[in-house]
């Protein structure tokens, strides 16, 4: 910069002042950068702020009324519909808050600037820096709306019943929904059956997740050290045959296992069990029995994305390791715990925890296997029942939404602490700055 | 015991033990084929090498005037198709904004991401349900498509992010000096780059809409705009037609390709899956 350049700005210096810019901002969105003499962006900022008046105002005002009333008039007000518009409104509300944030933060940070002497680039130069600034929010503006739209408001929705009375006798139009506070979830813990249904549901769940799905990783594991076995010929094939339960889609072998366990006509009653031990297994009509099946199938089904994960490890891990451990005289077993087990952990770790959360929600096997069957007495739910189905259940059977939205918002804790603890994991793996 | 002796004995037990495998995996599959080529529609009467083979159910699903199986079939495709479209342009638009550009609410967004896709879309059925009612795509494949797509983002996004942090920042800021724009960059190296990693989201958003059945039950009524995996659900669900030889064909005529697709594209999945968790 010249020294001339220098001069004048100096005696730039007091005239302009970021309070009025902060102010004017605040009052009307654009205003502020009026007075900043950038006419377009002002301009546009308060066109926008009009717009968005016009065409959302009343129904912001409307939304808000419905959401904190959820409908005075029985017959007449539709509280689900009025929830809806409500939560509508706190996004849009929401959008327009961060708008206005900016706008404000935008008008004092160029007041500052031209206070200390900075001018003005050229309209064309303005524009390009614009497009430069906005590249990455039109990037992700899409899939971002995409997302609240199909992830989003509905979870929004689903917090929002879990502390209504929505069910089958109390479901608008002919009746009103009410805020009920935390009555549902009290009802899950002090009521008869609804405690011994969490309670049998809820430790049914642990017990599954943890179960099934260290079966599957330690069968992955174990089968993955053996095909990696240097004196093990034709591996391609065996990989192929021990991939294929991935292969086949698990909705078609869900069903499957489903007829082949059917107590009366099923394959493994029929074709094993009767000629070899000449028995009939209740498979589905036995909780005990339908939940060892689950747990097996589940293993079945979800060994060989481990096997395939570790295979392709294992192949990487360096031979000099092995080498260096032989020269040191170590056990094979020492080898394994000290070199195969911590590379393989080390490079799939939040894979693996996602395979706890999956199984921990997954509502295919147990729904299709025997729809959470058999029936138990004194609770609600079938015998092998997790609560995601438990969810579906009170939603679609019994239309139990508000019991349901309480159940699918603990789910959400729980799940919640899974989330902290891979983030833990992976960014364990990454620098603090490369997130 | 002699090392060469143990040695042997070792190997003859590691192949038993696949050998053991291989009857659990292949017997339920082998047994569904079996299924399939059976006459009659019961399960009681039907074996797994059957006495009488036949191509009746296959025939049937194809000829007889009250299936719908092509048009499943058709409904099947044009909602996976639509899915692998979407999620993999707007995944990656995402992924390379969070990847390449610091903006304001980069942190927090991929924050959200991380606890967003540990939800199941599942507990959220009764909100989608209405709001799909709402605006009137109850009922429609593009209601599905919507929210198949909203729900991959934010789990895809991290995948595809992860990939494109290991491609060197170096190449698109030399494409920068030398003139290049924010989309030239985008469409002429970082795409080419990326191509497998969109392999790996393509195939996802294929594969699940294929073989989900819960949420198409949830959106969709009619027959006619049934999905594969919903029709073929109700083929053994139905309580007046209970037939799950018609089930094992309609099955078996869309899982055959599925497999075969998948055993040969494995390993590439497996190296998309964990090239961006482990490189860095």
């Amino acid at each position: 910069m010249s020294v001339q350049g220098h001069l004048t700005i100096k005696t730039n210096v007091s005239k302009h002042n970021p309070t009025i810019a902060m102010v004017l901002s605040i009052i009307f969105a654009g205003f502020g950068q009026l007075y900043n003499k950038r006419y377009l962006k002002g301009i546009a900022f308060a066109l926008f702020e009009i717009l968005f008046l016009v065409t959302f105002g009343e129904f912001i005002g409307f939304g808000i009324w419905g959401i904190t009333t959820l409908g005075e008039i029985a017959g007449l007000d539709h509280s689900v519909f009025l929830l809806v518009y409500g939560l509508l409104a706190i996004i849009l509300i929401a959008f327009a808050a961060v708008f206005y944030f900016f706008n404000v933060k935008d008008a004092v940070k160029q007041a500052k600037a031209i206070k200390e002497g900075w001018i003005a680039p050229k309209l064309g130069e303005s524009l390009r820096i614009f497009y430069d600034k906005t590249f990455p929010y039109l990037l992700t503006t899409p899939g971002f709306i995409l997302l609240i739209f199909a992830v989003v408001f509905p979870l929004m929705f689903a917090i929002s019943l879990a502390f209504t009375n929505y069910d089958l006798y109390n479901s608008p139009p002919r009746n009103l929904v009410d805020w009920v506070g935390f009555e549902n979830f009290g009802r899950l813990f002090t009521v008869g059956l609804w405690r011994n249904t969490f309670v049998s549901v809820f430790s049914w769940t642990i017990i599954w997740t943890v179960v099934a799905t260290t079966f599957q990783i330690t069968l992955g594991l174990f089968l993955a050290v053996l095909v990696n076995d240097a004196r093990v010929k034709f591996k391609k094939t065996i990989r192929t045959i021990l991939i294929l339960p991935w292969a086949v889609p698990a909705f078609v072998t869900i069903l499957i296992f489903a007829a082949m366990f059917n107590d009366q006509f099923g394959a493994i009653n029929s074709d094993i069990m009767m000629p070899l031990f000449n028995i009939e297994v209740p498979w589905l009509t036995d909780p005990v029995y339908t939940r060892v099946v689950l747990i097996f199938i589940q293993t079945w089904l979800g060994y060989p994305f481990i096997f395939a994960l570790f295979s392709g490890v294992l192949q990487s891990i360096s031979s000099d390791w092995y080498e260096a451990a032989d020269m040191d005289g170590a056990s094979r077993w020492q080898k394994f715990q000290h070199i195969t087990l911590p590379h393989l952990l080390f490079a799939t770790a939040p894979l693996l925890i996602i395979q706890y959360t999956t199984n921990f929600n997954n509502f295919n096997i147990i729904y299709l296997f025997n729809e959470g069957g058999p029936a138990v007495q004194g609770q609600n739910a079938g015998g092998t029942d997790i609560l995601i189905s438990w969810v579906y259940k009170l939603t679609f059977d019994t239309n139990n939404y508000s019991m349901a939205a309480a159940i699918s918002l603990i789910i959400g804790l729980i799940v919640s602490i899974f989330a902290i603890f891979q983030f833990r994991k992976t960014a364990a793996f990454k620098e603090e700055g490369n997130l | 015991m002699h090392p060469k002796t143990r040695s042997r004995l070792e190997l003859a037990g590691i192949y038993t033990i696949f050998a053991l495998m291989a009857v659990i995996i292949i017997y339920p599959l082998i047994w569904a084929i079996g299924m399939s080529l059976n006459q009659g529609t019961s399960l009681y009467s039907s074996t797994i090498i059957p006495e009488n083979w036949s191509l009746t159910h296959y025939q049937w699903l194809f000829t007889d005037e009250r299936s719908n199986y092509l048009l499943w079939y058709r409904n099947s495709m044009i909602v996976s198709g639509m899915s692998v479209l979407l999620s993999v342009t707007l995944t990656t638009f995402t992924a390379y904004a969070f990847s390449r550009y610091n903006f304001v609410g980069r942190k927090s967004g991929l924050y959200t991401f991380l606890i967003l896709q540990m939800f199941p879309v599942l507990m959220a059925m009764v909100a989608i349900y209405i709001l799909l009612n709402l605006i009137g795509l109850l009922d429609t494949l593009t209601g599905l498509v919507l929210v198949y797509v909203g729900g991959q983002i934010p789990f895809n996004a991290w995948l595809v992010k992860g990939y494109l942090d290991t491609i060197p920042r170096g190449l698109d800021e030399a494409a920068k000096i030398d003139g290049a724009g924010h989309f030239t960059v985008f469409i002429k190296i970082i795409l080419p780059l990326a191509k497998p990693i969109l392999a790996v989201v393509a195939l996802f958003n294929f594969m699940q809409p294929l073989f989900d059945f819960i949420l198409p039950s949830i959106i969709l009524r009619s027959p006619q705009n049934y999905t594969l995996a919903l029709g073929l659900y109700n083929f053994i669900n139905d309580q007046f037609s209970n037939n799950f030889t018609r089930f094992a064909a309609g099955s078996m005529l869309i899982a055959i390709p599925v497999a075969v697709v998948y055993v040969f594209l494995q390993r590439f999945l497996i190296t998309g899956l964990t090239a961006g968790g482990t490189k860095e």
